[in-house]
């Protein structure tokens, strides 16, 4: 290795970190939820080890901490992380794994650790340093902040009098918002809104998400069609 | 078993075989043109529905209550770009304020 890309280590190793730190703020936010919405400390932190993938994870809290069953919960969370799995296809060949290493990289495939690796994929050893040190530095500092807010949100006796009820709306909203990137995307979104309202009343809780993976397969139909 | 342990360790078996089938399919069946536009979708769809249920349902009755008002905040902190926990958090603190002095429930 010689001293520019020792630098550039350097630089992405630094980056990763900072990209740990970031997603560990929002961390506590996932454990203060998952404890105030009825998730025991343990139940909160296996998420965080276990499925460790954040949209997945608010997913499973706010359904069933809205009344909603475990088949609508688990239904969601694992669509929701269909794209990890397209991740892990689009980084196989820079990671090139064999064996166990193979189901580590499995466990780290999330949206961040996926972004470096792309964003370094000029020098492949580049990019799989910036896959592992990402992935790793995410879920240390993940599972740190979940435990962390789980503890803290503890002690509230009635998380509805703090507003932790409104914050998982606020969460959602935040994770969905730099996806809106262009206006088909926010049409989208708002048909998936509206058809979610439109069905409330009528369902059992947790089917209007699930139903607006309708709206998904019409309009990724009709964009596959116009290309 | 308890329904949030059945929910924690079916999602996140489930989120595993996602992720680790990805490392071990063929990538010609995942690239199809037609999957590749939906799944890219998903995500917009769910997470807008999310938003939407946890801000209006009450189990299967739709209200407005302090929520809405919170949402609203939330949109205001993205919009100046603030960062995720303060997004989190400030609409939390605008909801338990409003409750605080019954000016909605």
């Amino acid at each position: 290795m010689n001293i520019s890309s020792h630098a550039r280590r350097s630089t992405v190793t630094r980056n990763a970190i900072g990209v740990g730190l970031a997603t560990g703020v929002y961390g506590i936010s996932f454990g203060a939820l998952a404890v105030t919405s009825g998730f025991s400390f343990a139940q909160t932190q296996v998420l965080s080890l276990g499925l460790f993938s954040g949209a997945s994870q608010f997913a499973v809290v706010g359904i069933m901490g809205a009344g909603g069953g475990a088949i609508a919960a688990i239904a969601t969370s694992s669509l929701l992380g269909v794209r990890n799995g397209l991740y892990a296809l689009s980084i196989a060949n820079v990671l090139k794994l064999k064996g166990f290493k193979k189901v580590i990289a499995s466990q780290l495939t999330i949206d961040e650790s996926t972004a470096m690796s792309i964003a370094n994929n000029d020098d492949e050893e580049m990019s799989r340093w910036a896959f592992w040190a990402t992935g790793i530095s995410v879920f240390v500092f993940w599972n740190i902040a979940t435990a962390v807010g789980a503890f803290g949100a503890s002690f509230v006796a009635d998380p509805k009098s703090l507003g932790l009820d409104a914050a998982v709306g606020a969460a959602f909203l935040a994770l969905l918002w730099p996806r809106l990137i262009n206006k088909q995307i926010r049409v989208v979104g708002i048909l998936a809104g509206l058809l979610a309202l439109g069905l409330t009343p009528f369902v059992q809780s947790g089917i209007p998400v699930l139903a607006s993976v309708l709206i998904a397969i019409a309009m990724g139909l009709k964009n596959a069609s116009d290309k | 078993m308890e329904a949030r342990w059945i929910a924690v360790i079916a999602s996140s078996v489930i989120a595993f075989i996602l992720k680790f089938s990805g490392n071990i399919v063929p990538a010609r069946y995942l690239e199809q043109p037609k999957i590749k536009s939906i799944t890219a979708l998903v995500p917009i769809v769910m997470l807008s529905a999310l938003v939407v249920v946890q801000t209006f349902a009450s189990g299967q009755e739709l209200v407005i209550d302090a929520r809405l008002v919170a949402l609203l905040f939330a949109v205001i902190l993205l919009l100046i770009r603030a960062p995720f926990i303060v997004v989190v958090f400030g609409a939390a603190a605008l909801a338990a304020i409003l409750r605080y002095f019954d000016l909605i429930n």
